[in-house]
C-alpha cells in the first residue's frame, strides 16, 4: 500500500522486541494491546502480526491488492473513499481503494490491522519500530508521504459480501472520559517517600503533560518527595513504572522505556489498565487507585480471559463467513 | 550473599543482593545470572543483570505466579558465599583519541592539568569492568574510570553525538553505542559497532565483560572502517 498522508505519528508496531533487554533494547510495541490484538482478530490474522500504530491524527492509504482490513482503537472518524467507515469491524478493500484515517475526537491511538499484516523485514525478531535508535519498522522511522508498505501474506479466505458484523462499543469503553482511573501497585521504593507523598500520590489527579510520548508519560501534579534523599543504584524498570526524578513530578514509562532506570520507583500501573493510560492525551487527568500485587495479577489474566472471549466470537463470525462464501 | 527478592510487576521480579554498587556484588549478580541460564525453568524469558540486582522476567501463564518463581529463584540461587568467575572476556576497544574524533580532549586535559598524551595514556592504561549493559542499545556501563580523570559533563549538551564516541562523565567514562544527544565530553570515538541490530549478537558488550581501550591513530581508524564496513555507512 502506498502512504499519501503519514498522519501525526504513525508507526508500524506489534507484539514486541523480547529478548533483547540484556543488549539494553526496550521491548517497544504497541502501546494500546487491547485494540491491537482486536484488530488483528478482526481481519482473521494469528494475533502477533504488524500494524500501524497511529497518533492524535491518522494516515492516509491508498491499496493495491484486495485484503480486509480493521480499525480499532480511539475514536478517529475514517473514510473510505470518502464515505465514512465504521471502526471495530473488519471491512474488505478493493485494489485503489483510499483509507483515511482522521483527526481523533476521543482517546489517541489507533491500531490499522491489515490481513497478513504489515511485511516489513523483522529485525530482532519483532517489525516494531524503535524510533530513538531506528530500529525495525519502516526504516526505523514514523511514515512519510511516499512511502510504500509491503503486506504479509494472508491466509486464504473467499471474501465476496462485505461483513455485516462488528464489535459492540464495549470493546472501546475504555477509551471514555477526560478523567481516566488507573490502578497502580506500590512500587519498590514507594515506602522511601513521604507520607504526604504517597497520600498525595494516590488521592490528587495528575495532567498528562504535552511532553508525553511512546517512551513515557510526564505527569504534572503535587510534587513527590522521598523521606531522605539516596543515592540510587540502576535496576530494571517496565512498561508501566512510575519514576519519580528529582523535579517531584512523576514520569510513567510506556512501550518503549528503557530497560533500566535510576530514579525511585513510587508505583507499577497494573498491565490490565495500560491500554487506559495509551489513550490518554495530554491534557487528561490521572487518578491512581491503590491496589495489591495479586490484585494486578488476577485483573490481569481476567483481562487476557475476557480478550480470548471477544477473539474466539470474532473466529467464529469468521468461521461461519467461510463455510457461506 | 543474602538477597531480598520482590515482584517489579504482573511477569518480572526483581532479585537485589545489595543497594550499593560494588565489584564483589556485580561479580555474584553475573554468576547467579548464568546459573539461572543454566537452569532455565519453562516460562522463564528473560534474566537480565544489573549492577546490584538481576530481574527474572516470565509468562505468569506457563511459568506460575509470583510464588512458585520466586520458589524456583530460592532453590537455585544457592547460598554460596563467594561468586566464582569462570571465563570473563576481555574486550578490546580500538580508540582514535583527540582532534575531530575527541573534540574535549583538551579540556580535559587542561580541567586536570595534563598533558593530552597523559590523559590518553591513563584512560587506554585501564581495565574496565562492564557492570551492566542499559540506558540505550548496547550502552555499557563500565566502572573502573581513574578518578584522576573525572571530569564533570559539558554544560551545554551536544544534539547530536556520533556513534562510537567515547567519552567521560563524572567518574564514568563510556562509548555511545548510537548516535544521540549527549553531553559527556568527548575524548576520542572507536571504528567498532557497538551496537548492530543485523548481529547474532547486536550488543558488542555483554555484562560482566572486561573492556580495555587501546590507542590508534586516524590511519588506523579509517582502514579499520574500510576493511570492516561492509558498505552500511
Amino acid at each position: 500500500m502506498d502512504v499519501i498522508d503519514g498522519g501525526f505519528f504513525t508507526t508500524v508496531q506489534d507484539g514486541g522486541r523480547i529478548g533483547y533487554r540484556n543488549a539494553g533494547v526496550p521491548v517497544g510495541g504497541v502501546m494500546d494491546a487491547w485494540a491491537y490484538r482486536l484488530a488483528n482478530a478482526l481481519v482473521g490474522n494469528e494475533g502477533d502480526e504488524a500494524v500501524l500504530e497511529a497518533t492524535m491524527s491518522g494516515p492516509t492509504l491508498r491499496f493495491h491488492v484486495e485484503t480486509v482490513i480493521a480499525v480499532c482503537g480511539g475514536d478517529f472518524p475514517c473514510t473510505l473513499n470518502g464515505e465514512p467507515m465504521a471502526m471495530w469491524k473488519p471491512v474488505i478493500i478493493r485494489p485503489g481503494d483510499v483509507l483515511k484515517v482522521g483527526v481523533c475526537q476521543a482517546g489517541w491511538r489507533a491500531y490499522i490491522a491489515v490481513s497478513g499484516g504489515i511485511g516489513v523485514p523483522s529485525v530482532m525478531g519483532s517489525r516494531s519500530t524503535y524510533v530513538p535508535a531506528q530500529l525495525g519498522g519502516l526504516s526505523g522511522r514514523p511514515l512519510q508521504p511516499g512511502d510504500v508498505l509491503p503486506i504479509g501474506t494472508a491466509r486464504e479466505h473467499n471474501i465476496r459480501k462485505p461483513f455485516r458484523w462488528g464489535l459492540s462499543s464495549d470493546a472501546g469503553r475504555y477509551i471514555d472520559g477526560k478523567t481516566k482511573t488507573v490502578r497502580a501497585v506500590p512500587g519498590p521504593e514507594y515506602s522511601e517517600f513521604t507520607p504526604e507523598s504517597r497520600r498525595q500520590f494516590f488521592a490528587a489527579r495528575y495532567h498528562v503533560t504535552p511532553q508525553s510520548d511512546r517512551i513515557g508519560y510526564r505527569l504534572s501534579g503535587p510534587a513527590l518527595v522521598l523521606g531522605r534523599e539516596r543515592e540510587m543504584v540502576s535496576e530494571a524498570v517496565v512498561f508501566g513504572t512510575v519514576q519519580v526524578p528529582t523535579s517531584g513530578q512523576p514520569i510513567v514509562l510506556m512501550a518503549d522505556s528503557q530497560t533500566t532506570g535510576g530514579y525511585p520507583r513510587i508505583a507499577q500501573v497494573a498491565a490490565a489498565d495500560l491500554p487506559v493510560l495509551a489513550q490518554a492525551r495530554p491534557g487528561d487527568r490521572i487518578q491512581f487507585q491503590p491496589i495489591a500485587p495479586e490484585e494486578a495479577v488476577q485483573l490481569y489474566i481476567e483481562q487476557q480471559r475476557r480478550l480470548g472471549r471477544w477473539i474466539a466470537a470474532i473466529r467464529r463470525q469468521w468461521g461461519e463467513k467461510d463455510e457461506n462464501d | 550473599m543474602e538477597y531480598t527478592l520482590f515482584p517489579l510487576c504482573e511477569y518480572a521480579v526483581t532479585v537485589r543482593f545489595a543497594s550499593y554498587i560494588d565489584e564483589a556484588v556485580n561479580d555474584i549478580v553475573h554468576e547467579t545470572a548464568a546459573r539461572l541460564q543454566g537452569e532455565r525453568k519453562e516460562g522463564i524469558k528473560e534474566i537480565v543483570p544489573a549492577f546490584s540486582s538481576l530481574t527474572v522476567y516470565y509468562d505468569p501463564v506457563v511459568a506460575g505466579n509470583y510464588a512458585d518463581v520466586c520458589a524456583w529463584l530460592r532453590e537455585n540461587i544457592g547460598s554460596t558465599g563467594q561468586a566464582t568467575r569462570h571465563s570473563t572476556r576481555t574486550i578490546v576497544i580500538p580508540v582514535c583519541y583527540g582532534g575531530e574524533f575527541g573534540p574535549d580532549l583538551a579540556d580535559v586535559a587542561r580541567f586536570h592539568g595534563m598533558t593530552e598524551d597523559e590523559v590518553v595514556a591513563l584512560h587506554s592504561s585501564g581495565r574496565y569492568r562492564v557492570y551492566m549493559i542499559g540506558f540505550s542499545p548496547g550502552f555499557a556501563y563500565l566502572g573502573g574510570l581513574s578518578p584522576r580523570l573525572a571530569t564533570p559533563r559539558r554544560s551545554v549538551p551536544r544534539t547530536t553525538v556520533p556513534a562510537g564516541s567515547v567519552g567521560i562523565a563524572g567518574g564514568q567514562t563510556g562509548v555511545y553505542p548510537l548516535a544521540t544527544p549527549g553531553g559527556w565530553q568527548l575524548i576520542g570515538r572507536t571504528p567498532l559497532r557497538l551496537f548492530d541490530p543485523h548481529r547474532e549478537k547486536p550488543s558488542l558488550l555483554s555484562a560482566g565483560d572486561i573492556v580495555e581501550f587501546r590507542r590508534i591513530t586516524a590511519e588506523e581508524f579509517a582502514r579499520w572502517r574500510e576493511e570492516h564496513d561492509d558498505g552500511r555507512h
